[in-house]
């Protein structure tokens, strides 16, 4: 080959790159999007995990709905105060006090603890068993399955299955909320960090049902109603419920419960 | 006139369902296999392939016709149209970002993906090699992206129902992706007869 035709090659293809880049170049002052530069320092603000854990679709979304007034702040709960904090001084005001929460499974009864009623072979799918006879094959039909739709929805590798319950890790979890919509049998709650005491059972039936479904069933006898010094606690349905917003984590009621239903975190 | 419309019809119905795109000549796999969970984003990924290959096929052309052939260096045909594919997406999405945010915003990522969809070069180089002119470059090139949504769309169908299927363990996941491809590209198998 001659020098020439290197020549020429090198010419002819340096000559088509410096044609293409200037094209680009141009083009992409032509066809400049004017973008607010607050939009751009948010979106550089948030986490980038466009988990959708704040109801936008992903960080991008957030960042222009932030700049147009349609959010908070610290709608962001993935980032939580850091972050809130980051983009209030961005858009110039106050960030609100924010609360880290994270996701609790309200339910304890693990393979331990209940029984089953019969094999069940089928798609291992939570919303899936929810349509065989007597909602699963678990004692309790209220409890958590155990088919992890909720991990698989998780962004955050942050709830799991443990012996045949899911259990989320507090200190991955971010509270995105996508395991609470993944969740057919709504057992999933957002609850402060900070919660000490929790009821770790979802089951609406009577005592005496519950009781023969599970071995920490919350039977709803209602002795955690009276032992509370604060008044945070309320029965609903054979099913008792904690304040949080009350609850001073003393640890009577876990005390008194017959059932430990009542757990600490 | 008739015997071009006739030659043009042949061509489009041979590169889009007999030497199917995906199917036959097993180029653009990654989309194929990666982008097919779900009917709505295949179909978004399919009409983004059909606007960028359609385009590349023709601007393709044009630089092999007016550039590498004067200059005889038609040997740096791949690395040339790798370069023009790459600077097109770029360029399709500025465009589309500032005249048809719709647009862009539903093709999203799909589009700067294609820059690394092989079918884009394969159909370049195919239509070099079958030396066709600038209008049959165009043609070829949008109607083997037909083939390529037909294909992608199908499967991303039947993905769709194999999700509650009860797969053996071994089988889960990609194993019984690739197998459906394989019946499709049997199945399409079943088009060489046509012309």
């Amino acid at each position: 080959m001659s020098i020439s035709a290197i020549l020429t090659a090198v010419a002819v293809v340096g000559g088509v790159g410096l044609f293409l880049g200037l094209f680009l170049g141009v083009a992409s002052i032509v066809f400049k999007v004017e973008v607010d530069e607050r939009e751009e320092a948010v979106l550089a603000a948030l986490p980038g995990n466009n988990c959708g854990g704040c109801g936008f679709p992903g960080c991008s979304g957030l960042a222009a709905a932030v700049v147009k007034g349609e959010a908070p702040v610290n709608a962001c709960p993935v980032g939580g105060e850091a972050v809130g904090r980051t983009i209030a001084s961005i858009m110039g005001v106050e960030a609100g006090e924010t609360v880290r929460m994270t996701a609790f499974v309200k339910c304890a009864g693990d393979c331990a603890k209940t029984t089953q009623n019969y094999e069940y072979t089928g798609v291992a799918d939570c919303s899936m068993v929810g349509y065989v006879p007597d909602g699963g094959a678990k004692s309790c039909n209220h409890g958590c399955l155990g088919y992890g739709n909720c991990v698989k929805a998780c962004p955050f590798d942050a709830i799991h299955i443990q012996n045949g319950i899911a259990v989320v890790d507090r200190e991955k979890c971010k509270a995105c909320g996508k395991c609470i919509a993944a969740c057919p049998k709504a057992l999933i709650e957002l609850i402060p960090y900070a919660a000490k005491s929790v009821v770790a059972c979802s089951s609406r039936d009577k005592g005496p049902v519950t009781m023969k479904a599970c071995q920490s069933g919350c039977i709803g006898c209602s002795l955690c109603v009276k032992v509370c010094p604060v008044g945070a606690i309320t029965v609903e349905d054979f099913h008792a419920h904690i304040d949080q917003s009350k609850c001073t984590g003393c640890g009577a009621c876990r005390e008194k419960c017959p059932k430990k239903a009542i757990m600490e975190l | 006139m008739l015997e071009v419309v006739k030659d043009l019809f042949v061509l489009m119905i041979s590169s889009s369902l007999v030497s199917n795109v995906v199917l036959s000549q097993f180029l653009g796999l990654c989309p194929f296999l990666g982008v097919s969970k779900k009917v709505n984003t295949a179909v978004g990924m399919g009409g983004a392939v059909i606007f960028v290959i359609t385009i590349a096929s023709g601007v393709t052309a044009v630089i092999y016709r007016f550039v590498l052939v004067p200059f005889d260096i038609t040997y740096l045909q791949t690395i040339v149209f790798i370069l023009v594919i790459a600077a097109l997406v770029q360029f399709v999405e500025m465009f589309l970002k500032k005249y048809v945010p719709s647009l862009y915003q539903a093709l999203g990522v799909y589009l700067p993906l294609i820059t690394t969809n092989c079918a884009v070069l394969g159909i370049a180089l195919t239509n070099v090699q079958k030396e066709y002119g600038i209008g049959f470059s165009i043609v070829s090139g949008f109607s083997t992206a037909v083939g390529f949504l037909i294909a992608i769309v199908i499967l991303a169908g039947i993905r769709e129902k194999i999700a509650y299927n009860d797969i053996p363990e071994s089988f889960r996941g990609m194993p019984i992706v690739l197998i459906t491809a394989g019946l499709m590209a049997i199945a399409f198998c079943g088009f060489s007869g046509l012309l």
